[in-house]
C-alpha cells in the first residue's frame, strides 16, 4: 500500500456520490484518537458518510484508508465488503437480533473475529453495566439499556474503529442519561477511536474531543473540537448554541455555596458542583451567556469574570455581532448587540473583560 | 409392492411429500430470496410464473409436465438418453411434478418473511463481520422462522393432496405412483367404501394435526 506513512494514525476519507438531488461530497483526514463528532443539521450527509465508511452504501468514487490500510480506492478498484472491514457501527435504533439473547447478540461479532480480540468480554460488560441482562431477550430492554448492548456487541468485534449514528436521538432525556456516561467512560478506559453523528451540539461539546462539520453532503471544516467550533462563520455553529469549550482544572470546593473553584488558562471560574480535586473539567459557555464590560464591576450577580482580549468582530446580523476573544490560551465567544458594540467602541486586539453568567461543566 | 394392510399408498404419499418439500425449500430459499430483494423488471413476469399453480387447474399443469416429461418431450427424452427410464409414470416424475405444482406454497411464505425482515438486522450482521450467506444462515433464517414453518407445512400438504396432476404424469403403478387421493378414487370407483373410507379418514387426520401444529408453533414464534 502506498503512501502508508502519510495515513498513519488517520483516517483519509474522500468520497463523493450523487443520488437524485442529494450530493456528498467528503474530504477529510481525521485522526485515529478520542471521539470524533460529525455534527450538521439533519440532511447535511452524516449518516450516508458512516454508511459509506462502513461499506453499506456504494458511493461512485471514493477512497477511504485507515491507517496504512485502503479499504476503498475507486481508481484501483479496490473495494471491500462490510464484513471485511474493522468496524464496529452503533445504529440510531439498537437493531439487536430479536432471536438472541443479549449474551449471543453480544457474541455475534466477538465469535466472527479472526484477529486477537482487543477486550475482555467481561471488561466490556463491566464498563457498559450489562451483568445484568445477559440473558434477556433484547425487547425485554429498555431503549437505553438496548443502544448499550449495541454498543458493546459492536466494541466485541474488536474493531479498529467505531462508528455511532446519533446513538441517543431516538432516545428521551431519563433513556440518554442510560447512555451518555457510558460512552464518556468508554472513551476515558478504551482506546478505541469513535466517529459520532450528532445534529446536538451540546452532546457534541459533552463528548468529542475533534470535529467535522457537514453541511449539504459537504464537509465543511475538520480538526480539534475548540478551534473549529469557534468557525461561527459556518453558519451551522452560528445561532442560539454557538459558543465554545474550553478545558479547566478542579482546584477547591466552596461546601458554603455548593461551587467549586475550578483553573481555567485566563485565571480561575466558580462553578456549580463538587469536583475531584485535580480533575480534568470541560466547560462549554455559550456566546449568549459571555458579556463584555470595560471595568471590573464591583458590584454584580455574576461571580466570573476572566480578562481577554479582542481577536474579531464578526458581523452576524442586523441588530448582533459575534466578538471572538482569546483568555489565556483559550478562545471565546461572546454575542453582543451591534449597539452596545459601537456603544463600547470594540476593536481588535485590545482588552476587555468577559461576565460569564453560566457554565455547564463535565469530566473532561 | 404395495403393503398388504391397504396403508402402502399412504406411505407412499407421505414419502413423496416429505421428499417434495426438502426440495422445494432449497428451491424456494434463493428465488423467495431474490424475490424480496430485487429491483429487476423480471420481477413481475417470475412472481407470475411462481403464482401459476395457484390458478391453474391441475390436469392443465399436468398436462404440460406429460408432455415435458414423457419420453418425446425436451427433458424427458433427454433424461431416457442419460438413464434408460422414462421420467413420465416414475415417482421421481411425480417428484419434479410435485415441485412445480406446490411451489407456490413454498416461494411466498418465504419471499413475505424475507420482505418484512428488512434490510436492518442484515446490515448489522454485516458490520459484525458476516459474510453475506453468514448473515442469511444466522440473522435472515431464524428471524424468518415462522415463514419457513407455513411454507414446510403448506408444500407439505399441498403434494399430499394432489391428484390432478398425478394422475396426468405419474397414472396409478402400485408402489411407484399410486398415492392416497389415487387409491381414494379407485376405492370409490369400484365401490369399496369402507377402504375409502378408511384412508380419507387418515387423511383427514393428518392433515388436520399438520394444520394446527402449524398454527401453534406459529403462535409461539409470533408470540416471542
Amino acid at each position: 500500500m502506498n503512501h502508508s506513512a502519510q495515513h498513519a494514525g488517520h483516517i483519509r476519507i474522500r468520497y463523493a456520490l450523487q443520488r437524485g438531488a442529494f450530493g456528498l461530497d467528503v474530504d477529510a483526514k481525521l485522526a485515529m484518537r478520542g471521539i470524533t463528532g460529525i455534527f450538521g443539521p439533519s440532511g447535511a450527509g452524516k449518516t450516508t458518510l458512516l454508511r459509506c465508511i462502513a461499506g453499506l452504501e456504494r458511493p461512485q468514487s471514493g477512497v477511504l484508508a485507515v491507517e496504512d490500510s485502503v479499504w476503498q480506492d475507486s481508481d484501483n478498484g479496490i473495494d471491500l465488503p462490510p464484513h471485511k472491514r474493522d468496524i464496529g457501527y452503533v445504529f440510531q435504533e439498537p437493531r439487536l437480533f430479536s432471536h438472541l439473547n443479549v449474551r449471543h447478540n453480544l457474541e455475534y461479532g466477538l465469535k466472527r473475529n479472526k484477529s486477537r480480540p482487543s477486550f475482555e468480554f467481561d471488561q466490556i460488560i463491566d464498563l457498559l453495566g450489562l451483568a445484568g441482562l445477559l440473558d434477556r431477550q433484547p425487547e425485554r430492554l429498555s431503549g437505553g439499556e438496548a443502544q448499550r448492548v449495541g454498543i458493546g456487541r459492536a466494541l466485541l468485534r474488536s474493531p479498529r474503529f467505531i462508528l455511532m449514528d446519533e446513538p441517543v436521538a431516538a432516545l428521551d432525556a431519563a433513556r440518554k442519561d442510560e447512555v451518555l456516561p457510558f460512552i464518556e467512560r468508554l472513551h476515558a478506559s478504551l482506546d478505541v477511536p469513535v466517529l459520532y453523528v450528532s445534529h446536538n451540539i451540546d452532546e457534541i461539546c459533552l463528548l468529542c474531543d475533534q470535529l467535522l462539520v457537514m453541511d449539504a453532503g459537504e464537509s465543511l471544516a475538520h480538526g480539534d473540537l475548540q478551534s473549529v467550533l469557534t468557525q461561527t462563520d459556518l453558519p451551522v455553529l452560528a445561532g442560539d448554541e454557538a459558543g465554545s469549550v474550553i478545558q479547566a482544572t478542579s482546584a477547591s470546593y466552596d461546601s458554603e455555596y455548593g461551587l467549586s473553584e475550578v483553573a481555567v488558562s485566563a485565571g480561575s471560574l466558580w462553578v456549580p458542583g463538587k469536583y475531584d480535586p485535580a480533575a480534568i473539567l470541560r466547560l462549554r459557555l455559550r456566546a449568549n451567556d459571555v458579556s463584555l464590560c470595560r471595568e471590573r464591576a464591583t458590584q454584580s450577580s455574576i461571580l466570573n469574570t476572566l480578562s481577554a482580549t479582542i481577536e474579531r468582530i464578526q458581523q452576524e446580523s442586523e441588530y448582533s455581532v459575534l466578538v471572538h476573544l482569546r483568555a489565556g490560551s483559550d478562545r471565546l465567544i461572546s454575542r453582543v448587540t451591534r449597539r452596545s458594540a459601537a456603544e463600547l467602541n470594540l476593536v481588535p486586539d485590545e482588552k476587555i473583560i468577559m461576565q460569564i453568567k453560566s457554565v455547564s461543566v463535565r469530566h473532561a | 409392492m404395495e403393503a398388504s394392510n391397504g396403508l402402502g399408498p399412504l406411505y407412499l404419499s407421505i414419502q413423496l411429500a416429505a421428499i417434495t418439500t426438502v426440495v422445494l425449500l432449497m428451491l424456494s430459499m434463493p428465488l423467495a430470496w431474490w424475490l424480496a430483494n430485487t429491483k429487476s423488471p423480471l420481477k413481475p413476469a417470475i412472481q407470475a410464473i411462481v403464482a401459476l399453480p395457484i390458478v391453474l387447474p391441475p390436469t392443465v399443469l399436468g398436462f404440460y409436465l406429460l408432455i415435458l416429461l414423457g419420453p418425446y418431450g425436451a427433458v424427458g427424452s433427454w433424461w431416457v438418453e442419460v438413464t434408460g427410464d422414462a421420467l413420465t409414470f416414475s415417482f421421481l416424475g411425480l417428484v419434479i411434478a410435485s415441485c412445480f405444482y406446490s411451489l407456490p406454497f413454498a416461494v411466498q411464505p418465504l419471499q413475505s418473511a424475507f420482505e418484512s425482515l428488512g434490510k436492518q438486522p442484515l446490515e448489522a450482521a454485516r458490520t459484525l463481520g458476516a459474510s453475506p450467506i453468514d448473515a442469511f444462515v444466522s440473522v435472515a433464517v431464524p428471524l424468518s422462522a415462522p415463514g419457513f414453518l407455513t411454507a414446510i407445512v403448506l408444500s407439505f400438504a399441498h403434494t399430499l393432496g394432489e391428484f390432478g396432476v398425478v394422475l396426468m404424469v405419474g397414472g396409478n403403478i402400485p408402489g411407484k405412483t399410486r398415492v392416497i387421493s389415487i387409491a381414494i378414487f379407485d376405492h370409490v370407483e369400484s365401490l369399496n367404501y369402507s377402504a375409502a373410507h378408511r384412508l380419507s379418514a387418515l387423511l383427514l387426520a393428518f392433515a388436520f394435526i399438520a394444520l394446527l401444529a402449524m398454527f401453534l408453533i406459529n403462535r409461539r414464534l409470533t408470540r416471542q
